[in-house]
């Protein structure tokens, strides 16, 4: 068991494309449900609307990458606009459900036959990215961050990606301080009280799920990327509920921590994956297999979920004073 | 095996020329004028073929014509009513029967086109089907026939959700926990099921365990979880998130022991049992006719037993079932042991109805079942019978225009509509919603 090795990989997590496209849907999250108190279940379908708005905009209308990008963020907004015209009326848990079915949607319909053409059906679209890379300022070769080793392409990829995590960050920070953000936060506390004042709670809500939503889609793009495809068993309900563990880890209504929530998220898998088939290989355990230690990792993760929302609902970052539940 | 193969290869020229004697017989007669149609067959890698067929059998003796990129090529049809003609290239070809040499009594259908065109698409074959006279047209059944088979399997289907969805329903109306670990408790029952079947119990047996098993589960859940955190006075959101967190850690501990494969359980192979012009495979039926009885005996509990009062009384209230001598946290209890085995049951017939075990395969219904909740009505235990049915017979019947992939889309369409516009449900009332 190589421990420098197991370490190096925990630590190139920490700085991964998946990482940043997490830690943006997260705080995306963070939007809906830390501020606004929407409880957005479908954030993996909004990814999905961006991943497949860039792809298909790019391999079936030819799109330049400024116009692709546009047209996922676009893409995003109408999805989020549709969603909320029905739900944001109701209650908590009625959204809840709308939401998750909703991506099951966007799901059921990247993966149906009938639309190989424009979508690839289950096997999803790929080589969309050559608008993105031949972007790339690097020149080819290999470039040293920290202890990691990694060509132009990967070098070129968490540069972007991070950045827009951090303008991300500044936009929701800027957001949840100025007026507007005041009065979403107020209305996460009690909507008839802000409504009372005169405000239209509806139209915040649908503006913070826009918002949160365009965030998605960005991640969306930026988780697919780096893979150089898109394929629909990505954008499964499990995702949402993953970035749900990472908003819940960092703190729900902050703006770092779907950021440090993310990170930890990685970090904790990549470390416990390298433990466990360290330990499988050198022997000290033989009661797992490979794909049994996989598991074992999800299963952490489901009940750390449960943990954190009983002991710790604030997460490591946030006020317990303010969490969009009693 | 390889004898066998080789059987097959030596086998397939006999059978060919066995197929044609017609057209030796022909050739034989006219055999400098044209190439026999065999022959031609083997000449050219690109064919064009059909199969005759009339309302009392296969058409032999009639010809077939191909016309088309300076080629010319005739074939007769075999005693099996195949016919193939071989081209020199792929394209567009005029094929023609000559209606002359059609057996007397037999026509071509109405609105087949004869001569017609035929194109290859990328492959070496291209096939054509002349239809005759009118029964033949019916080679799809009639679309009432369609309508009522698929109806009929989606009652069942629909009411193996229900089986689920009371359950959900019930846990809902007494404690307000919209329960996303619902999904692992099915999968539980019919892995269950699958894991007493393979020990070697027969199978009536291991669904019976199963379903006390997904009983026990019920009961340690709400044991050593969810009231502990009702005692805490957690919040519905919070809960909902555990739900989450619990729904996640059950799915990877059944695949830890189960592994990602599909499984079957013994019988998952059922014959076809005609009714009148309906026919259903023998499990659905029975899978019907067990969650109706089962159903039936939930509403006589809620409806006529003192406990099944005490259930819809905290489901109404709690606090005022607590007020007037209820024991709500007994009522719960229990209803989480029969929202267990509800759901336990309804994933041994949602294994048949697939057919296959997986440990997965809860998760894929956890949407429709919420959707026939919240269809009848969040917390109403008739309304998501009704609901689930609904979800059910759309699933089903939207697969006559829908491809089936997409046949889960129309009921979460359905689910949304229905928040869009009477977002009580069915039977719910309007306070509920909030």
């Amino acid at each position: 068991m190589d421990f420098g090795n197991i370490l190096i990989n925990a630590f190139g997590e920490l700085i991964s494309p998946t990482t940043a496209a997490y830690a943006l849907a997260a705080l995306g999250l963070a939007v809906h449900f830390g501020y606004s108190g929407l409880l957005n279940f479908g954030q993996a379908g909004f990814m999905a609307v961006g991943a497949y708005g860039y792809a298909i905009s790019t391999l079936t209308f030819n799109a330049p990458l400024p116009v692709a990008v546009l047209v996922a963020i676009l893409a995003s907004v109408v999805f989020a606009i549709v969603l909320g015209i029905p739900t944001l009326r109701l209650r908590a848990d009625y959204l809840a459900i709308v939401t998750i079915a909703a991506a099951e949607i966007i799901r059921y319909i990247v993966t149906t036959n009938g639309l190989t053409d424009v979508t690839g059906s289950a096997n999803g679209l790929a080589a969309f990215e050559g608008g993105f890379f031949s972007l790339n300022p690097f020149s080819p070769g290999t470039y040293n961050v920290g202890p990691l080793a990694m060509n132009e392409r990967d070098l070129w990829i968490r540069i972007v990606g991070w950045t827009v995590v951090i303008v991300a960050c500044l936009v929701v920070w800027l957001l949840m301080r100025s007026p507007w953000g005041r009065v979403l936060k107020g209305i996460r506390e009690d909507e008839n009280a802000v409504r009372s004042l005169g405000k239209n709670v509806y139209a915040y809500k649908m503006q913070a799920l826009v918002i949160g939503g365009v965030l998605g889609s960005l991640a969306g793009i930026i988780f697919t990327l780096p893979r150089g495809a898109v394929q629909p068993a990505n954008y499964a309900t499990e995702l949402t509920f993953f970035l749900y563990t990472c908003l819940l880890l960092g703190g729900m209504a902050t703006v770092l921590g779907p950021v440090i929530g993310a990170m930890i998220f990685w970090v904790v898998l990549s470390l416990t994956q390298g433990l466990l088939y360290g330990a499988i290989e050198i022997g000290a355990i033989t009661f797992l297999s490979n794909s049994q230690a996989g598991q074992l990792r999800y299963i952490l993760v489901g009940v750390a979920l449960m943990l954190l929302m009983v002991f710790r609902p604030q997460g490591v970052l946030g006020n317990k004073k303010e969490l969009a539940f009693a | 095996m390889l004898g066998l193969l080789l059987l097959v290869l030596v086998g397939a020229p006999a059978a060919q020329a066995f197929t044609h004697p017609p057209a030796h017989a022909m050739s034989a007669t006219a055999v400098h004028q044209q190439t026999p149609t065999s022959v031609q067959a083997q000449e050219f890698d690109n064919r064009i073929s059909g199969v005759l067929r009339g309302v009392d059998g296969p058409i032999a003796d009639v010809t077939v014509t191909a016309t088309g990129n300076g080629f010319d090529g005739e074939a007769t049809s075999g005693p099996n009513g195949a016919w193939s003609i071989g081209v020199p290239e792929q394209g567009t070809y005029e094929v023609a029967i000559d209606e002359e040499t059609l057996p007397e009594g037999i026509a071509l259908a109405e609105g087949q086109e004869n001569p017609r065109e035929v194109t290859f698409a990328n492959t070496s074959s291209a096939s054509t089907l002349f239809l005759f006279g009118e029964g033949i047209v019916a080679q799809q059944t009639p679309f009432l026939e369609t309508l009522a088979e698929r109806a009929l399997a989606g009652f069942s289907f629909g009411l193996l959700l229900a089986l689920s969805a009371v359950g959900l329903s019930l846990i809902f109306g007494t404690t307000g926990l919209t329960n996303f670990a619902h999904g692992e408790m099915v999968t539980l029952g019919a892995v269950l099921a699958f894991a007493f079947a393979a020990m070697g119990l027969p199978i009536a047996v291991s669904i019976v365990l199963a379903v006390v098993g997904g009983g026990l589960l019920g009961y340690v859940q709400d044991a050593g979880l969810w009231k502990p955190l009702r005692r805490r006075g957690t919040g519905l959101v919070p809960m909902m998130i555990v739900s989450i967190g619990l729904a996640l850690a059950l799915r990877y501990i059944i695949q830890f022991f189960f592994g990602g494969a599909t499984q079957q359980l013994p019988g998952s192979q059922s014959p076809i049992i005609d009714l009148g012009s309906v026919s259903i495979s023998r499990n659905n039926l029975t899978s019907l006719v067990v969650s109706l009885v089962i159903i039936l005996v939930v509403a006589f509990l809620l409806l006529r037993t003192r406990i099944g009062k005490a259930t819809r009384a905290v489901a109404d209230n709690p606090a005022l079932a607590a007020a007037s001598g209820i024991d709500v946290d007994r009522v719960i209890r229990i209803v989480w042991v029969i929202g267990g085995m509800l759901a336990a049951l309804g994933g041994v017939l949602w294994a048949y109805y697939r057919p296959g075990v997986s440990y997965n395969m809860g998760q894929q219904i956890l949407l429709l079942i919420f959707a026939g909740v919240t269809l009848g009505g969040l917390g109403t235990v008739f309304g998501a019978l009704v609901g689930s049915i609904i979800v059910g017979l759309f699933v089903e019947i939207s697969t006559i225009w829908l491809e089936a992939d997409l046949k889960y889309v129309g009921a979460l369409l359905i689910l949304i509509l229905v928040l869009l516009f009477r977002p009580q449900g069915i039977l719910g009332r309007r306070e509920r919603i909030g």
